[in-house]
């Protein structure tokens, strides 16, 4: 069953680069690698149950929390063009 | 007993599978960021719990069932708050949702609303007639 799942999140992954790839915009490339980072974390959990080392849950742990921070950095970045923006110096 | 945990994750595994596949077509086929956002908001809960517990039923020990928990309640809090950064960055930056009908005029945001409210107390102050 460990192979149902990781196959079904690989086919996933497969879809989802294929759109941060062909995505039109930004926020589309965005949005996929999000989702790649969540099915990362669920891949690395599958597999970890696959191999029989479920210690893999480590990795997937730190990946989903770094997951949130690119995704929050890419998009303050783009907007901002500076990681260092802060809205309440804008009055100086 | 193992027959029958076996078969519950099987249950559980199977349809997590399914909608995960179910989203990431979606984000492939969906004509827009906004729809494509309603999609992988699947993989981010129906998707990502079913197939967790399915695993979790499976778990060696109650350690691995506790981070397998752990990772399920980060996924359900970073996820939403992921899509609405999202999609108020693609709001911001002018992406406009594609609409069958274009019924935002009938949206009032609130500031908005507290104009009109103030119009509607005393409508001789906004002093529209020249």
């Amino acid at each position: 069953m460990f192979y149902v799942a990781t196959a079904s999140v690989l086919l996933a992954l497969i879809l989802l680069v294929s759109r941060a790839i062909a995505g039109p915009t930004l926020f589309d490339r965005v949005l996929a690698a999000n989702s790649i980072g969540t099915l990362a974390v669920l891949f690395l959990a599958a597999l970890g149950f696959l191999t029989g080392r479920p210690q893999w849950l480590d990795v997937g742990l730190t990946y989903g929390l770094l997951n949130l921070i690119g995704t929050f950095a890419v998009l303050k970045f783009f907007r901002h063009g500076d990681l260092a923006y802060d809205a309440e110096d804008e009055g100086d | 007993m193992s027959t029958a945990v076996d078969i519950l994750s099987w249950v559980l595994i199977v349809p997590g599978g399914f909608f995960i596949l179910t989203g990431a077509v979606g984000v492939v086929r969906l004509p827009d960021v906004y729809t494509r956002m309603h999609a992988t908001s699947v993989i981010d809960t129906v998707g990502a719990l079913l197939l967790v517990s399915g695993l979790a039923l499976q778990a060696p020990s109650l350690l691995v069932v506790f981070k397998l928990i752990v990772i399920l309640a980060l996924l359900f809090f970073t996820g939403p708050v992921a899509t609405h950064a999202i999609a108020q960055a693609a709001l911001e930056a002018g992406v406009e949702p594609q609409l069958d009908e274009d019924r935002r005029d009938r949206i009032v945001l609130a500031g908005e609303r507290n104009d009109i409210q103030k119009k509607q107390q005393n409508p001789d102050a906004t002093g529209g007639v020249q």
